[in-house]
């Protein structure tokens, strides 16, 4: 579904990305790992366009969205959450959810995604009127997938989901990860620093260091690997 | 209909009935009264761009510059050979003004589009000094157009502006911000302002968000501009510094980003303040460089703004 080759991105004169590929194939959960630094966040901008990469390409259901500007990426189906749960903190929880169908002009599918929103985060519907930078870190981040699902994505791009929230919500949040995937069919990009989680619910996984691709394979095999095992997932014996 | 629409027509019709009966009133009053209005439709129309959209301009004393100069052109030069000899009635009068201004509304949207598309680029304090350069750029070449005066500036205007013209235009202003802001469409302003990569992240075109505010704010710079040039009849580039642009982003601020009736209050009050500060003379501008401080000491989060959380910045 979504096929990233040779991937070049710098920030000025500092490279972040060199020459990083990997492919997604459609349903699948995958996940990109790796420490701070590596260039999980900035492969996520450059894909949905928020960042423009020095050469490589990327391709979205075969056809290349390598140099369109983001909000045509969006109308695609490709929709990004970004990092650190950016929501509108001015705005309303209903204002935010309708900010996330900004693309939509159905009014009846609107309707129709905001029920399922609702029905994967009950607590969102509890805080409508509420303004959205008064909610708590795990709330905002229901809220920022929740937005992102109001657009009907078929492939949804999660950045650090559980960056900063309570460790009882953050296995509720990642429950509804794979709830979206398995219930809608949308395929997902989820980068985490959090490795166990993210190779848990995984089924393919990418490591990233420094700008490039050290590691890859299927979650379950990588989560046995001694090195990786040290690196990320603090060592210990595997359980 | 709709209730904004019905209570700017109701600002309309107030207007224009206190300017029948402006004759009867203090002149001083009525001058003063005029000054408000036109601070208001400067306030009004840069709280959408640095209040609402987040976007630090410090360039609209530049635009309001354009607005002044090129409607006087209309009504200097135009005027006199469109109206003839005795200078026309009261009719052909304001329809003259009224295009007078919009060709100076409508200058000030364009060179606010010039300055916008690659400035906007720019965030936080780079745009505010680029705004600032280009709105010094602005009144430099007009002090350095022979035509329009030079540094001598412009006098001579007819004396237009009526108090129905001020607040027709602060009415409009209030109008149209209001309307762009509490749309749906609108809404797009606010989140490009909380938070820009999120706004793109769901399909914000946020470039031709800031670049609408942009103009839009532009324009009525330049309205406010033509109507001050006919209200003072008299106007040169030294007007039109960034003194004059800092005094209106002040009221921006004061007001609370983005609350349009706190930066309508903090328009009127900012304009009176000098006034009421008349009678100590030579201490005036301390006195009121002090009270600006310690209004900003003391409501941080704008002047007419009560809950803890201020303004994005």
């Amino acid at each position: 579904m979504l096929t990233v080759s040779d991937l070049h991105v710098s920030y000025g004169a500092i490279n972040a990305l060199s020459g990083v590929s990997f492919t997604i194939p459609q349903g699948a959960i995958v996940t990109l790992i790796g420490g701070n630094g590596a260039g999980k966040t900035t492969t996520l901008r450059t894909i949905s366009g928020l960042l423009r990469p020095r050469s490589g390409s990327i391709l979205f259901r075969g056809e290349s969205i390598t140099t369109l500007p983001a909000h045509t990426i969006v109308a695609r189906g490709l929709c990004h959450v970004p990092e650190g749960r950016m929501v509108f903190a001015n705005l309303s929880v209903d204002e935010n959810l309708s900010m996330g169908a900004y693309l939509l002009r159905d009014r009846e599918r609107i309707a129709r995604n905001r029920e399922f929103v609702f029905g994967v985060f009950p607590r969102l519907k509890e805080r409508l009127r509420q303004t959205a930078g008064t909610l708590s870190g795990g709330e905002q981040q229901m809220l920022a997938i929740g937005r992102a699902l109001m657009g009907d994505p078929t492939f949804l791009m999660l950045d650090e989901p559980s960056l900063g929230i309570a460790p009882r919500l953050i296995a509720t949040i990642f429950e509804k990860i794979v709830e979206i995937n398995r219930s809608q069919g949308i395929t997902i990009l989820l980068v985490e620093q959090n490795a166990n989680l993210a190779l848990e619910v995984s089924s393919q996984a990418y490591v990233l260091e420094t700008g490039r691709v050290v590691m890859q394979g299927p979650s379950a095999e990588l989560r046995d690997d001694p090195q990786l095992r040290a690196t990320y997932l603090g060592g210990g014996p595997v359980t | 209909m709709p209730r904004p629409l019905l209570y700017f027509l109701a600002a309309l019709a107030a207007s224009i009935g206190v300017s029948a009966i402006s004759g009867q009133l203090d002149p001083y009053l009525l001058d003063v009264s005029m000054g408000v209005g036109i601070a208001i439709i400067l306030a009004v129309s840069l709280n959408l761009v640095n209040g609402h959209t987040g976007q630090f301009s410090l360039g609209h004393a530049g635009f309001m510059a354009v607005g002044a100069y090129l409607s006087s052109t209309v009504t200097l030069f135009l005027g006199p050979a469109l109206l003839g000899e005795e200078g026309g009635n009261a009719l052909t009068q304001g329809l003259l003004f009224a295009a007078a201004l919009a060709f100076g509304g409508a200058c000030a949207a364009f060179a606010g589009l010039l300055i916008g598309l690659p400035s906007l680029r720019l965030k936080g304090d780079y745009l505010a000094l680029v705004t600032l350069g280009f709105g010094e750029i602005i009144r430099v070449v007009f002090q350095n157009v022979e035509v329009l005066g030079g540094a001598l500036g412009l006098i001579g205007m007819p004396a237009y502006t009526t108090f129905a013209w001020v607040y027709g235009g602060a009415a409009l202003a209030v109008y149209t911000v209001a309307c762009l802001v509490n749309s749906t469409y609108g809404r797009g302003f606010l989140a490009t302002r909380d938070d820009e990569i999120a706004a793109e992240a769901v399909g914000l075109d946020t470039t031709r968000y800031k670049i609408v505010a942009f103009v839009t704010g532009a324009f009525f710079a330049g309205v406010a501009g033509g109507l001050f040039a006919h209200f003072k009849l008299a106007i040169d580039p030294r007007g039109f510094d960034f003194t004059r642009s800092i005094e209106i982003v002040v009221m921006v601020i004061l007001g609370g980003m983005g609350r349009t009736a706190g930066v309508i209050g903090a328009a009127i009050l900012l304009t009176l303040l000098p006034e009421i500060l008349r009678p100590v003379a030579e201490y005036r501008m301390i006195l009121y460089s002090l009270l600006l401080i310690v209004l900003m000491l003391v409501r941080p989060q704008g002047l007419f703004q009560w809950s803890k959380k201020g303004g994005q910045p």
